[in-house]
Parts: structure tokens; sequence; C-alpha cells
């Protein structure tokens, strides 16, 4: 890493007198970096020549991990990847290791987990457009929305035990029954929410230094954004009209109606404007899952597989064993391969799962949607302000737990 | 819902695009093909992975592409499986490509001409396996500091202790 500014190869760009370019390190302790991500940026003036970004400190060894610990234990380690959508990082693992196993968890737990995603997209959107206003100079937004991410984190601490790595799912189902009233709450939730977004826009959509800061800045058209790899808001933001949740549904998704929010421009504004609405999106969603909520079993009749309600497992015999084996053996999986892709906040979160027939994966490998949007940073930061690169980084909202796993 | 048995056979995966097509266009580029749990893997030879990627990418809509990575089957020969995971976002679709090399000749072309985005996720590979992408135009490590020792991600290194 350190190379990377010792190396005579990042020092001068071809362009224009060699002595005039600097070259400048932004991060990784830099506050608009949202994370530790570190920017190589050779600068001439307050023009940005070249920018390489330099990643790796939060390098956990994750797909490393998972070769060692059982399927069950593995949703906790996805958990803690991309920390702003844990239930999506689940949500991904799970239905991939449930192909791999030829099971299906009942439409009960299913709608409980798209309900629980598209509040985690709120809170995860929440979280961007806090710091993302607060970067380019809007304080009281961030105030704002971590008001209501706060009531969020609250629902996933009734339901899940946790505020944030909830460790909610499992394979062929969820962990618990919701306690009482807790759809109650969600409701209250919902129902206020529209008017919060209402406040947001109120504060930025019409404000004319937000607009100045990011209408036309960091632009990226169509045909890069797509020869990158960026996936969700990102590439919305450039004109692709792409969603899993829509194309590919998994997990019942098909059974919900809901807009996909495109825009052409492909520049700050557009994938602010894109996530706005997609506030809206998943708030109706979240509404039409309350609404519709199956009645039944949350978890899989797979004895094999999912745990046993603790009743049966203190008075029958057979739970016992079945609970006895699942917990110290573990369960395994048939050999083969899956690869699964969900619609994360940030865009397509795929893992694929091989298994060798064992009750550990062989290999698990995260695609991280965070990863491939940064590989985009420097097409729409060359040529501009340095300025214009905190704006960027906010606009394609990564989270680097994600990117260095 | 029972899984069904997987599918190698090449004649009966004719009825999927994808490997109709590439067959079609070039065998002697199709080594072996597999469908299972729905999805169709191709082994493709690696000399001529950026050929078909290119045929894919031109011909057959697979925009996309959404992950490089790879997975270490040691001790078999050939050991390294680097995959890729194309997509078409017109045809929904989505296709594997499989590229096997062994421990010594550790070398694959490099999508980067293809696709940029490659870039990234060919780094990572070659970090935390050690296979290098030939054509890439700045393979480094990614993930790892760059005095690194080994490459994590192989099953012969250890998960814990000293190597």
């Amino acid at each position: 890493m350190a190379q990377l500014v010792t190396n005579p190869e990042t020092q001068h760009h071809g362009e224009g007198p060699k002595d005039r370019t600097m070259i400048l390190n932004m991060g990784p302790q830099h506050p608009s970096t949202h994370g530790v991500l570190r920017l190589v940026l050779e600068v001439d003036g307050e023009t940005v020549l070249r920018m390489m970004p330099d990643i790796g400190y939060l390098h956990t060894g994750i797909e490393k991990t998972y070769e060692a610990k059982f399927y069950q234990q593995c949703v906790t380690l996805a958990d803690r990847m991309d920390y702003l959508a844990p239930f999506h990082n689940e949500m991904g693992f799970v239905l991939a290791v449930e192909r791999l196993l030829g099971i299906e968890a009942p439409p009960r737990a299913q709608w409980i987990r798209v309900l629980l995603n598209e509040l985690q997209r709120i809170s995860s959107h929440l979280v961007w457009l806090g710091t993302h206003a607060l970067d380019i100079g809007a304080m009281s937004v961030f105030l704002y929305c971590f008001r209501e991410r706060e009531d969020v984190l609250r629902l996933f601490e009734a339901i899940g035990g946790q505020r944030m790595f909830t460790d909610y799912f499992r394979v062929g189902g969820l962990a618990l029954e919701a306690p009482l009233g807790w759809f109650k709450r969600v409701k209250k939730f919902s129902d206020t929410f529209f008017e919060r977004v209402d406040e947001y826009e109120d504060l930025l959509t019409g404000n004319p230094i937000f607009q100045e800061r990011t209408k036309g800045v960091a632009h990226i058209s169509k045909e890069d954004a797509t020869a990158l790899g960026l996936s969700g808001p990102s590439l919305r933001g450039s004109g692709v009209d792409w969603d899993l949740r829509r194309d590919m549904p998994y997990s019942s998704y098909e059974k919900f109606q809901f807009g996909v929010p495109v825009e052409t421009s492909g520049d700050v504004w557009a994938r602010y404007l894109v996530r706005m609405r997609e506030f809206r999106e998943s708030n109706k969603i979240v509404q039409q899952a309350l609404a519709g909520l199956p009645e039944g079993p949350i978890k899989a009749d797979a004895p094999k597989i999912v745990l046993p309600e603790r009743d049966k497992m203190k008075t029958q015999m057979e739970a016992l064993i079945y609970h006895f084996k699942i917990v110290t053996e573990g369960f395994s999986v048939p050999a083969g391969e899956v690869y699964q892709a969900i619609e994360s906040p940030r865009g397509e979160l795929g893992f694929y799962v091989v298994s060798d027939g064992t009750a550990k994966p062989y290999r698990v490998h995260v695609r991280g949607p965070s990863l491939a949007n940064l590989q985009g940073l420097p097409k729409m930061c060359e040529g501009r302000l340095i300025a214009d690169v905190v704006a960027a980084i906010g606009s394609i909202d990564i989270v680097l737990g994600e990117i260095d796993r | 819902m029972p899984l069904a048995p997987a599918v190698t056979d090449l004649e009966q995966l004719k009825s999927r695009a994808p490997l109709d097509a590439l067959l079609g266009w070039g065998p002697e580029a199709v080594q072996g093909a597999r469908l299972d749990r729905d999805e169709l893997t191709i082994d493709v030879l690696r000399e001529a992975i950026r050929d078909v990627c290119e045929f894919l990418r031109d011909q057959q809509q697979f925009n996309f592409l959404c992950d490089v990575t790879c997975a270490d089957w040691y001790p078999t020969e050939p050991r390294f499986h680097v995959v890729y995971h194309l997509l078409s976002q017109a045809k929904k679709l989505r296709v594997r490509l499989k590229v096997k090399v062994g421990a010594h000749d550790a070398v694959v072309p490099s999508l980067t001409p293809i696709w940029p985005g490659a870039d990234y996720f060919e780094r990572e590979v070659f970090d935390l396996f050690g296979v290098k992408f030939d054509g890439h135009p700045y393979l480094r490590r990614i993930q790892m500091p760059d005095d690194w020792e080994g490459h994590p991600l192989r099953k012969d290194y250890p998960v814990e202790g000293y190597r």
C-alpha cells in the first residue's frame, strides 16, 4: 500500500508539466471516506487528474473463516460484512444454502424476510442520506435521519434481540416468531414514514445549494456503469432499468407491487433521487407485507436441518436427537454449487457457495456490490474538483466492511 | 422439492441457449457443461476464455460480468477453478464459466479488455489464491498488505496458528 505513494508510476500523470502535480492522500482516517477507504489522488491545483482507491484495511478473512464453520454458524458471519444491511447478507446466504439443500422456507417466513429486508433498506438508506448530506454541508438532515433509523433499529432489537447483527434468519426459516404487538409497531412506524421522507425532501430536494453540489457532478454513463459492474441505485441512476427484486425475484418478491426508480442523468443528483424514491417504494412493500402476511409455520418441515421447537425438544426423544445432532455435528449439504444474488441497498449482493457434501461450506465467495461500485469512482472523479470527490463517495454509498470482508 | 440430479450430458443440455450458441461458435472451447440446481456451468478452455466472453457479450447479450472468483481443490489437479458469473439483463439469465488451471501453471487471460469491471475481482483472486491474470493492467495485492507472504484462501494455508 505504501508503494502507491513511493512508486514512480503513480507519481506523475502524463498530461501537463510534471512539477505542477501533487500526490494527495485522502483517508483512511478522513471522515468523508465512510469507513477506512484510502484514496490516492494526483491533483493539479484542485483538479483531480488521477485517482487510485486503496482498500484492504478492514480485511478480516471472513471468506476463509466460513470454511471452518458449520452452515448455521455462517449466518452470524454474514451479518458482519455489510454492517449497514445485515438482513440482506443473511438473506443472501440463507437462500443460497436453501437452494443447495433443495428446501424452501414457508410463506410466512418468506414474507417476514421481505418485510425485514425492506425495513433494512430504509435504515441503510437513512445512514446514506444523513452522511451524504453531512459531507456536502447540510448538517441537520443527519439528525432527522438518525431519529428514524433509531426507530427501525428498535424494531430489529424487538424481533431479533440485537440492533444490528441480529442473526435472525435461519436456513429453512426464521429463528423465532415475532413478539406480541411487533407488527403493530411496524405499522405505526410505516404509517408515519411517508411524511418523514417528505421532510427530508423539504430539506434537500428544493435546496439550491444541494442542487449545485450534486447536479452534473460525478457523471458516469450507462455504458461505463455496466462495463464496470456497478449495480443497485448507482446503476439505476445511470438509466439502467434493472432490479433483481423485480427481474429475478426471490423470497416471494413477485407477489409485491412496487416501482423501480430510474434516473437517466447519471450524476450524484440522479443517484440521490433514485434512493429518495426507493424510500417510498420500500415503505410500500412494508405495508403490503403487513397487510397480506400469511399465517402458518416460520420453519420448514426439515427435521434434519431445522432445529426443533423447544417444547418438542424437551418432551420427544426424536426431536432431542435431531437437536443434539444439528448442534454438535451440523447438517450436511449435498455437494454442488450455487450463486444466489439479491438486491441489497447497494446493489447485487451475490453469494457463491460451494459444498463438498459435509457440514461446512467448501468455499463461500461474496460478490459485494460496494467493491464493484468503488471501481466506478475513479471514472466519476477524474478531471473534477477535490470537493466533488466527497460528493461522489457519498453517492455510491459504499460500505468498507463489505469491500474488504 | 427434492433435488434433481445434475445433468452433464452435452447433447441433453443443448436446449440451453448460451451453451448451444457456444457449441455452434467454437465447440473446441467447451470442455464440458453441467446443469445443477437450475444453474448452467460451462467449463471453458483457458486459452479461449477471452474469446468466449467476447462472444457471449456481443452475440448472446451477456452484458454484465457479476463476479470473478476461484475455488481451490487442493490436492486434486487441476487445482484452481476460476469461476466467472455472467448475467444477461435482457434475457434475465445467468451462466457460470469455469476455467481449470494447475498449480504450476496458474495463469488465466485477464478479462479487463472486455469488462473493465473485472479489475478488482481479478486482483482479489490473485491476492488470495495466487492465480495470475495475463494482461491485467495493475496486478497487485488488493486486500492483503503488499509484503504479505502466501495466499490465504488456498486450502493448504491454515485457518489459524502459524504458517
